[in-house]
């Protein structure tokens, strides 16, 4: 059976080089790069698409729905264009991390966990970014890191992002 | 956005570092690395064939203790890989750094991407491992990319891949990148990752020496000790040694976060004062007075400033103190915060965080996480301090893996420590301290 096209000739590409990584016969290893192609593709990751992934690298589907719902930044839902990710742990918070956290939800109009009416932001609450240093820290769009956030920087960023 | 470029003095990492030695925040790319003796290490085991029996004999006098947290001895972990084992073996180098606290890993990556490959290449070498895998947090996305493009860098030039340097020895080393999931910083929850799967935890034993990734034999360290094996090879097990003290051999790295005047990552000689890292750290920030310190990331217990101020930055010295080095996160906190409300953040991360297979962990973690927040929000009942307490006893050494554990130490601490803050905030609804988190 073949299935459907769902993803481009260049993403297949990408999840091809990845399974290259692995043995042959363990192509399941390269689930998560290929999730994450995937998803930077498509925004987000609908059932077709993790069950196009599964079948591409010979997974029942279940397990790909797995690894996807147990990793945080992989979003099986719709979110906006632009996805910001603010940690608010212990160590950045008391670097400033709660009151940048704050003033983007003012910004916003928003809360953690919610998508702007129009459909441009979607802020979320981050767990450790491994950044501490840096702080306040934050990924736009999964892959993009931002750091020493101060209110300054978040208008100036909104503003580009928009 | 992404990496900045050559924000800090050469000499941001302290005077003494050894790994990060003339690192400027650009000079990560191969040739730089030759420039400074890169590479020298894995060049004289092969060209003069050292044997494997000397180099982990070489770090086992060197005293180097595994970075990521669990403080194993190095040499002694190399020793356990049976390396006459027909078939595939695996080395994998843990770089999920996710311990709140802790960042260290990302600058050795971004600024120093080779020193880890090398010293991957010389682990290799010395347990007759034919392939390797970097698993690297996944929310560095950018430091992903670094180690790709330095990978690349290495192979081209022939220290990574068939015969390296002419010689009999194989090495093929790839990057993982993880998608947001702290558990995978513990071992066997990492293997099972890159097997493509959920990160939960598997019981041990069998030991990842046995039975590791794909069932094969595995070992498996941190990005920061791997990063130390060159300049061991190059310098002699003894002068590692010499770093540091007896039992705590060398310099590490320690990531310096909180209220501090220059949160950053500062390469000392165990068994520097903790208050010497806290001056390179530029000291309490606007003069504040230090309350108190986490020494070794969020899951290790919290001490009193007087007790962290009369002690030493290694793994022994710590311990006595009553905490634990772990990961080297040193997370400072000066007088006007409040225990309660830090500890309730903690306690979130644990909550949010476990993996839920064992049910200590997934339902205590959220006990732990309800109960400090009534205390918090002015509604903690009298008997609130002994119920965690009791909780804290029914996670810790109940788990399968260590992540119980986490959740617990630091409760267990703070109300040791802190006490009279969580008892007010039950008598009188209302917090200590005037607090700015």
């Amino acid at each position: 059976m073949n299935a459907p096209l769902i993803l481009s000739p260049a993403a297949l590409a990408k999840i091809d080089q990845a399974v290259a990584k692995y043995p042959a016969d363990q192509k399941q290893s390269a689930v998560m790069a290929a999730l994450t192609i995937a998803q930077d593709e498509k925004g987000w990751l609908p059932t077709d698409t993790m069950d196009f992934v599964a079948h591409y690298l010979d997974m029942p589907p279940i397990a790909v729905y797995e690894v996807a719902s147990f990793y945080t930044m992989y979003d099986l839902k719709p979110i906006g264009r632009c996805k910001i990710a603010i940690c608010t742990n212990l160590p950045c918070a008391l670097q400033g991390a709660t009151l940048a956290a704050e003033h983007l939800k003012q910004k916003l109009g928003i809360g953690f966990g919610e998508t702007t009416a129009d459909g441009a932001f979607t802020l979320k609450e981050a767990e450790c970014l491994g950044a501490c240093g840096e702080a306040p820290v934050m990924l736009v769009n999964n892959k993009n890191m931002a750091c020493a956030m101060t209110a300054d920087k978040l208008d100036k960023l909104l503003e580009e992002l928009k | 956005m992404g990496l900045p470029v050559a924000p800090f003095a050469a000499d941001l990492f302290g005077p003494d570092a050894v790994i990060m030695k003339g690192i400027t925040g650009a000079n990560w790319r191969l040739q730089d690395y030759l420039a400074r003796g890169g590479y020298s290490a894995l060049k004289k085991i092969l060209a003069e064939k050292i044997t494997p029996e000397q180099i982990v004999a070489e770090l086992k006098k060197s005293a180097l203790r595994g970075r990521g947290g669990a403080g194993f001895p190095t040499g002694l972990k190399w020793s356990f890989m049976p390396r006459q084992f027909p078939g595939d073996k695996y080395l994998v180098c843990n770089s999920d750094e996710g311990e709140p606290g802790t960042f260290k890993d990302r600058d050795i990556m971004r600024y120093n991407p080779h020193i880890l490959i090398e010293g991957m290449a010389i682990g290799a070498y010395a347990m007759g491992i034919p392939v390797g895998y970097n698993y690297i947090h996944g929310e560095i996305w950018d430091v992903y990319e670094r180690m790709e493009e330095a990978l690349a860098e290495a192979r081209a030039a022939g220290y990574i891949g068939k015969n390296i340097r002419g010689s009999d020895f194989s090495f093929e080393l790839h990057n993982h990148h993880g998608w947001g999931a702290y558990i995978c910083g513990e071992e066997t929850a990492l293997l099972e990752s890159l097997e493509g799967k959920k990160g939960q935890p598997r019981f041990k034993p069998p030991f990842p020496a046995s039975f590791g990734l794909y069932g094969k034999p595995t070992t498996i360290n941190n990005t920061e000790t791997f990063a130390a094996v060159p300049w061991i090879i190059n310098n002699g097990g003894d002068a590692f040694l010499g770093l540091g003290k007896p039992n705590n051999g060398g310099t590490k790295i320690f990531s310096v976060s909180g209220d501090v005047t220059r949160p950053g990552n500062y390469e000392v000689k165990l068994g520097t004062p903790f208050a010497k890292l806290l001056e390179m750290a530029g000291g309490m920030r606007g003069g504040k007075k230090l309350k108190a310190v986490i020494p070794g990331g969020s899951s290790m217990p919290v001490l009193p400033a007087d007790i962290m101020m009369a002690t030493d930055m290694d793994y022994d010295s710590i311990a006595k103190a009553g905490s634990m080095l772990g990961s080297g996160a040193v997370i400072v906190m000066d007088e006007t915060r409040c225990m309660v409300k830090s500890l309730l953040r903690l306690a979130y991360f644990y909550y949010e965080e476990s993996c839920g297979q064992c049910t200590p962990c997934r339902e205590g973690t959220g006990w732990l996480y309800r109960v400090i927040d009534r205390i918090e929000h002015g509604k903690g009942k009298p008997e609130d301090l002994d119920l965690l307490n009791n909780l804290a006893d029914n996670i810790q050494g109940r788990t399968i893996c260590a992540l119980g554990d986490a959740a617990a130490m630091p409760v267990r601490a703070f109300i040791k420590n802190y006490r009279d803050e969580f008892q007010h905030h039950i008598d009188h609804k209302q917090c200590l301290v005037p607090h700015y988190i």
